[in-house]
């Protein structure tokens, strides 16, 4: 595997990692854009534009970028998070000029008033289907108390009612300053012609004008708390906290021991939260994972289980994660943690897909490239201590906490 | 497309699969056994899962946290399952960590320790899944639209019901053990950086003096019948529609494959273009194929908010009345693209194929191979296609909906 990289006159990046044995080439546009840049008025805008790039351009209409996805074979999706919103097509490597002529074309759309209104009732149907699924919501609210007025407050979908008040020209004007070329990664991964690729995008995207994008990033205050949210669809109750943790541009150490260190208390199988909670039948799931954004990261914490045992698995919750602050974690523990996560990142980089969106977030994050070598090189390195110096700056107790289910009420922190 | 896949049955009846796919690191393996919730008595629905459950509590010498941690500490990921015709386990690895791994699932499927006191654990694990199934709208709604698609107890939902499983005792489950896990119909597929010989050879070793199992056959009952409308508080109304079609093994199943294709398969589908991008009626709407091995059935699902439901409804059945008139040049050479590239990224994952190995067989009792498909794929034409239409038009429709309030429909409903 060979990484590659380019940028045009304008800013737009290219960066690739070639693998000639692979049978697909992945292709993505990552455009550093999501809710964390959208002002209150602008709730949701950065989602929907999502929805909006696949409606046509100049060139094509809605039914003919559809339709031409469809005649190269590609498998082509795209999502938008807190702070990146990522266009990305798998098609085999036959097809990469013609999936990248696509590509290309559909990040300049035609944001058209009657497809806006259309996509419209599309959006109010996802927000519609969301609140009627697990966690129910659980995910924004824990979001919106843990920042508070922090642009990481605000959920990626928006509202109902601020998705209904925008117009047309808004997401216009939101388009003209976020889809700058200077804000934009385009990463490839797997069987390609570069050289090809980069002729291409130059031609296609050269001639878009640059324009300034910043972006806020505030410290993460964090702020600790308890919030009970009765919700009498839901059979199961379920919770979602939220404490401090690294953050996409801190030290790899730190960053991938605070993976590790999820990976021992609460990974889906074989954690300490597994064998107490869940190989028990105490909670239908009990896991952590940290998340990263620019400037700020979080460690959740995700559990579901019967509504009356709640209190009882919060506080099974809570000393695994007293026990973690105060003894850490054991070397067989962190051994055997480092040979799973290792497994999984070689195991999953057989994919291009997967690749090309692991060197397209990383680059966009923090304009760095890691081969699977190095990730591998990283994680062995974690030690112990490493482990006890994210539990010391990235406390596990006291995190604000989110519940939805049929309670109305719960005994937490019990009195 | 380059591709040797090998088999072998035992003498004990075990069928062996192997692709080997030497450009890859990994290693893979699937075991699947004729134990999925088909084989659950009437009286103990879940009694599979809940078997299942138990098995992965213990075997051979170790306890079940050190046989996970002997497979973690190999960087071997794992999972187990059960659906209606199996219970399955698949394991994906580096290459050098196979054999160790499948001595170990090895003793996990024949020498389980199914250990009476953790049973009231198991069964809190079974109950959990029985509960958390039930926030699940939109599958609530297909798995009710399922058991008025195939005969009892083929429509079955996994999980079981929270009165059968809180009866299950251990006498239960080691009777059902002895009777479903075993090399009788059971499957055990390899793909990734192998060798077939050494497979070969590790499998008979391991499970050559397996004893065979004696499995009866599956007794059949009618399905439920009628429109079924769960009234439910909720956002959206769920809306599944399904009708019998030819199975997997069919000859011209690749021909009833392209139908459902041009409904639903990428986003210049018909269903995606008319419901949600000509109206906006919906974020989801799918038809998905499920083939059991001696029948087939399509499910279509809409998710809508509740004053939309039932204009959803109505524009679901008109796709599926016009999809009888033909279909285009232009739209089955798109599904030929898709199929295409769809059978060459397999070839990506050592994990998929192996599972897709074991899944061909458990439905055809071979394997066909990426060149056969392909074949099939270029054999579709409109003719074909249209053809197999007129003689076998979507009918005999199930409908269930889930939501706030009940649906008018035309169409027969049986």
């Amino acid at each position: 595997m060979e990484f590659l990289r380019e940028t045009l006159p304008n800013g737009l990046e290219i960066v690739a990692e070639r693998n000639d044995n692979a049978h697909s080439a992945a292709l993505g546009f990552f455009v550093r854009t999501g809710s964390r840049d959208e002002t209150k008025e602008l709730w949701g805008v950065s989602h929907f534009l999502e929805h909006m790039v696949f409606k046509g351009t100049p060139m094509r209409s809605a039914a003919d970028v559809n339709r031409e996805l469809d005649e190269i074979g590609a498998d082509a999706n795209a999502f938008t998070n807190e702070e990146q919103t990522v266009y990305h097509a798998r098609v085999l490597p036959e097809y990469q000029e013609r999936a990248t002529d696509l590509l290309c074309d559909i990040m300049r759309p035609s944001l058209r008033a009657d497809d806006f209104e259309m996509e419209k009732k599309v959006i109010l149907e996802e927000i519609a289907k969301y609140e009627d699924q697990p966690p129910f919501g659980a995910n924004d609210r824990v979001m919106a108390d843990h920042f508070r007025n922090h642009p990481l407050g605000r959920c990626v979908l928006g509202t109902v009612d601020s998705v209904s008040a925008l117009t047309p020209e808004q997401m216009r004007e939101y388009f003209s300053r976020r889809y700058s070329p200077g804000n934009i990664v385009f990463s490839a991964a797997g069987k390609m012609d570069f050289d090809g690729l980069v002729r291409q995008v130059e031609e296609l995207c050269g001639g878009w004008t640059a324009q300034e994008a910043s972006r806020d990033t505030p410290v993460n205050v964090g702020s600790p708390g308890v919030r009970v949210v009765p919700n009498n669809i839901a059979v199961q109750e379920y919770g979602v906290s939220m404490s401090k943790g690294p953050a996409a541009d801190e030290d790899d150490v730190v960053r991938y021991g605070a993976a590790l260190l999820t990976t021992i208390l609460g990974d889906s199988s074989g954690s300490r939260m597994f064998w107490d909670l869940v190989e028990t039948g105490r909670a239908e799931y009990a896991e952590m994972s940290p998340y990263e954004f620019q400037g700020a990261g979080v460690i959740m914490t995700f559990l579901c289980c019967s509504p009356e045992d709640v209190e009882d698995v919060l506080s099974s919750i809570d000393e695994i994660h007293s026990d973690a602050q105060a003894n850490g974690v054991t070397g067989e523990e962190l051994e055997r943690a480092k040979n799973k996560v290792c497994s999984h990142v070689v195991l999953r980089s057989e994919r291009p897909l997967t690749r090309m969106f692991d060197v397209g977030a990383n680059w966009l994050q923090t304009e760095t490239y890691r081969s699977v070598r190095e990730l591998v090189d990283i994680v062995r390195s974690v030690s112990r201590d490493d482990i006890a110096g994210v539990l010391d700056r990235f406390p596990l107790r006291d995190p604000t906490l989110v519940l939805v289910g049929p309670r109305m009420e719960v005994d937490w922190p019990r009195q | 497309m380059a591709q040797t896949i090998y088999q072998q049955q035992l003498d004990n009846g075990l069928t062996i699969l192997a692709e080997p796919m030497p450009w890859l690191e990994s290693a893979a393996f699937a075991i699947s056994l004729p134990a999925g919730s088909s084989r659950d008595p009437a009286s103990l629905p879940g009694l599979g899962n809940f078997t299942s459950e138990m098995v992965q509590r213990g075997c051979g010498e170790l306890d079940s946290r050190e046989f996970n941690n002997a497979l973690e500490n190999r960087g071997v990921t794992f999972s187990g399952g059960v659906s209606n015709s199996k219970a399955g386990f698949q394991a994906a690895m580096l290459a050098d960590q196979l054999e160790p791994a499948m001595r170990l699932f090895a003793d996990l499927v024949r020498r389980p320790m199914l250990p009476s006191d953790q049973i009231e654990e198991g069964r809190q694990v079974c109950l959990q899944e029985i509960r958390g199934i039930e926030d699940d709208l939109a599958g609530q709604t297909l798995r009710h639209l399922r058991r008025r698609l195939f005969p009892d107890p083929f429509g079955r939902t996994v999980p079981g019901t929270s009165e059968a499983v809180s009866s299950i005792a251990i006498d239960d489950i080691t009777d059902h053990f002895q009777k479903t896990y075993g090399p009788e119909d059971a499957i055990i597929s390899v793909a990734g950086r192998i060798d077939w010989p050494q497979v070969v050879a590790l499998v008979a070793d391991l499970f050559g003096d397996w004893p065979r199992q004696s499995l009866g056959s599956i007794p059949e009952n009618p399905q439920e019948s009628g429109y079924l409308h769960v009234e439910h508080e909720s956002s959206q109304t769920h809306i599944a529609l399904g009708y019998p079609s030819i199975p997997y093994s069919h000859p011209d199943y690749f021909l009833s494959r392209g139908a459902v294709g041009v409904l639903s398969d990428g986003m210049s589908s018909r269903l995606f273009t008319e419901m949600r991008e000509n109206r906006g009626l919906c974020y989801a709407v799918f038809a998905s194929y499920h083939s059991l091995q001696r029948m087939g059935g399509v499910e279509c699902y809409v998710g809508t908010t509740t004053d939309k439901a039932q204009e959803s409804l109505e524009v679901l059945t008109d796709e599926l009345g016009k999809i009888v008139d033909g279909v285009h040049e232009t739209e089955v050479n798109r599904l030929k693209a898709r199929y295409k590239s769809s059978l060459i990224m397999q070839q990506e994952s050592s994990n998929s194929r192996a599972a897709q190995l074991a899944a061909e067989w458990r439905l055809l009792e071979r394997v066909r191979t990426l060149d056969e498909v392909s074949d099939a794929i270029d054999a579709l034409s409109p003719q074909s296609i249209g053809d197999f239409l007129s003689s076998n038009p979507p009918s005999n429709f199930r409908l269930v909906t889930l939501g706030e309030k009940t649906l008018e429909t035309t169409i027969g409903v049986s």
